[in-house]
């Protein structure tokens, strides 16, 4: 299947500067019995957004109409918790092409990746600074170029360089699907298979 | 020579290919899927044109979204029935083994599983689902994962995975009386941290690690998780495979004693290199509790809510006097401490504060974590006799068909019963909150499971993680106790 090609992403974000965010948080279990993957986009940090007769709480980010862009800054360990893939649906789903943090979850940087949405890992000092500026001045932009693995904010001349491996990266540059690779491998497991049963 | 460490050992023969500056391509031995991660992974799977490579290596069960009661009954709410239908039909048409509502099989994923003998030593194990690291209990690479992974396993029964880095975690001494294994675990998460082992697998080590019984062993990997582990597991050995010879399915294969001597090979060896080591003693180990939002916020039963920047797992250590200044919460305080404060506002707490005697209104007993017959057979003989405490709702959720039956023909359902316990179907119940089984926003649970998040048990609900025994004792007191106060000879 063909996926949207990662190349640069430039865009105002918003600043969610919370350690340890788990799933339950980005999506809460309730919303999971869905057999489709749409829809979760208006679920995202549903009770942190919401109250519960489903009124905007005015003091959350997202509902803070200064704060807009498809780049969300966070915390250390963001997506902890459950593997649910949801979350990432959840965050796509609104919008957000990139999550900037100095640490994420495993399996929710997996599952980001899968999906085509780019986990920007930086320094705990770098991350400091990117939330500071977005916070004071939301509308800078902020500039991730995939393919020399840099994220910037030219305003203020801040920049440093992200980790990524480079299979991972060709698959996102490309808009390559990593279960059309497997399955073109299809010879190869099977041969494995004979060669295990020995 | 370098000794080779048992993740490798494992992870090696599964390597169907390298792909240079990028990941593995790993086999995968065994596939459990549920209702929830699923159906997404099938309906990829049809618009691509690709069917179920491997049907038999993948096993399914309902369990995330069912109900604990009148299980005989349709499932009420239409969209958690659609799901479940939805698995369902997915397996008939896939040939996929599915283990149902009511099934005698059916149960959360990763008790049924090993309990019918799915779950075997030196496997590679996947599923939708974080806690399949439950299943390194046995000697396994098990790990969760997402569902555009569950379609990749269900379309090649393959994945692609980066080889993690190395942990092992050492555990020797005796585990004091009153203590289990969950209060192990709690333990090692509250000293580590949430994120203290990201990015590693943990090999769980040492001899309180092989004092234990299978049932503890995977309450122990179950919750590597929750210090970012991609998984942990343990060297099998003789209580491994005699668990195993239990299970007829298992020991009734005719290789079974060829296989027992092939799975002795399934040890670190001696001066491996691990690219980190902890080591704990388990004699300084307590009863522990959570008192926060994340399951790195625990401290001993009898402990003190610490104070921001401390941690609450060194009873002896000294923590600053209740009566001190309270943390800033304004502005200036925000930055280090807001998350902290933050977590133990939601939870109706202050630093300094002893969380023995507070009233409770929930007990959960249950989960993938402590939804064993073990953990059944404990809680049972600590509220032998009893009464349960009026005002208190217990959920007593077994967490297979298979556990619920053993429970009832060990008469434990019959002793609960007397002491005001009532026992539920199996599923994943209060642990996730998915069904009716919710927590109501401000009350208090001492719960089995795993995660005490905000809203995990419901929107509002206040979890308290512990294990069985101080959960008995929550049970039958109405307030947090310590269960070495009880007297209790178990
Ligand atoms: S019992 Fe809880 S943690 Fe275990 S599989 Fe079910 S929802 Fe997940």
């Amino acid at each position: 299947m063909k996926r949207n090609k990662f190349t640069i992403l430039e865009s105002t974000a918003v600043p969610l500067p919370l350690a340890n965010i788990d799933t339950d948080q980005i999506i809460p279990a309730r919303f999971l019995s869905a057999t489709v993957r749409e829809g979760f986009g208006e679920k995202l940090f549903r009770d942190w957004r919401f109250d519960g007769d489903g009124n905007p709480i005015p003091g959350f980010v997202l509902n803070n109409p200064r704060y807009r862009g498809e780049i969300l800054i966070t915390g250390s360990n963001f997506g902890c918790g459950s593997s649910r893939e949801h979350a990432v649906w959840a965050i796509t789903g609104h919008g957000f092409r990139a999550v900037v943090s100095d640490s994420f979850a495993d399996i929710f940087m997996n599952n980001a990746l899968n999906n085509g949405l780019l986990t920007v890992t930086v320094t705990p000092e770098f991350l400091a600074q990117l939330t500071n500026i977005i916070t004071s001045r939301p509308d800078t932009i902020v500039r991730i170029d995939l393919q020399d693995q840099i994220i910037s904010v030219p305003e203020a001349e801040l920049e440093s360089g992200f980790p990524l491996n480079a299979f991972r990266k060709e698959c996102l540059t490309k808009g390559l699907d990593n279960i059309d690779y497997l399955l073109s491998m299809k010879e190869e497991i099977i041969a494995f298979e004979k060669s295990r049963q020995k | 020579m370098n000794g080779k460490i048992l993740f490798d050992k494992i992870w090696d023969t599964h390597v169907v290919r390298s792909i240079s500056g990028g990941p593995d391509v790993l086999y995968i031995d065994r596939h459990y899927i549920h209702e929830v991660t699923s159906p997404q992974a099938f309906s990829g799977l049809r618009q691509r044109g690709a069917g179920v490579f491997r049907p038999e290596r993948t096993i399914a069960t309902a369990d995330h979204n069912i109900p604990t009661i009148n299980q005989h009954l349709p499932i009420a709410d239409p969209v958690s029935r659609l799901q479940v239908e939805t698995l369902e039909d997915n397996c008939r048409t896939s040939g996929i083994t599915f283990f149902g509502m009511g099934d005698p099989g059916n149960g959360i994923v990763h008790v049924t599983g090993p309990g019918l003998g799915y779950t075997l030593p030196g496997m590679t194990i996947v599923c939708g689902d974080s806690h399949t690291s439950t299943h390194g209990a046995f000697g396994t690479i098990a790990f969760g994962i997402g569902t555009s992974e569950v379609e990749m396993v269900l379309a090649t029964q393959c994945l692609l995975q980066a080889r993690p880095k190395q942990m092992r975690i050492n555990v020797s001494g005796k585990l004091l009386e009153g203590v289990t294994s969950k209060d192990l675990i709690l333990y090692i998460i509250a000293s580590l941290g949430t994120g203290g082992a990201t990015g590693f697998f943990v090999e769980y080590a040492g001899e309180t690690v092989r004092k234990l019984s299978m049932e503890s062993r995977m309450t122990v990997c179950n919750m590597s998780i929750e210090m970012g582990a991609r998984g942990g597991l343990i060297a099998p050995d003789e209580v491994t495979f005699n668990w195993l010879a239990q299970i007829p399915s298992v020991s009734e294969n005719l290789e079974f004693s060829h296989l027992v001597h092939q799975w002795h090979a399934l040890q670190s060896d001696s001066g491996a290199h691990f690219d980190r080591e902890a080591t704990f003693e388990a004699s300084g180990i307590p009863p522990m509790i959570t008192y926060g939002t994340s399951p790195g916020m625990g401290m001993a039963v009898d402990g003190v809510i610490p104070y921001p920047g401390e941690t609450g797992v060194s009873p002896g250590e000294k923590l600053p006097s209740s009566s001190g200044e309270e943390p800033s919460t304004g502005m200036a305080g925000h930055k280090v401490n807001g998350p902290y404060l933050k977590s133990l506002e939601y939870m109706g707490f202050k630093p300094g504060m002893k969380l023995l005697g507070h009233p409770i209104d929930y007990v959960f007993l249950g989960s993938c974590t402590n939804g064993r017959i073990e953990d059944l057979r404990l809680f049972t003989a600590a509220v032998a006799g009893k009464k349960k405490a009026t005002g208190v709702t217990a959920l007593i959720v077994p967490g297979s068909q298979q556990v619920a039956r053993q429970a009832e023909r060990e008469g434990l359902t019959e002793t609960l019963r007397l002491a005001g316990f009532e026992m539920r179907q199996p599923g994943c119940s209060s642990c996730l909150a998915m069904n009716e089984d919710k927590i109501p926003a401000g009350k208090y649970a001492v719960s089995t499971s795993n995660r005490n998040f905000e809203g995990r048990q419901g929107p509002g609900a206040r979890t308290l993680l512990a294990g069985p025994l101080v959960a008995a004792a929550a049970a039958v007191t109405g307030r947090i106790t310590d269960p070495r106060d009880m007297g209790w000879r178990l």
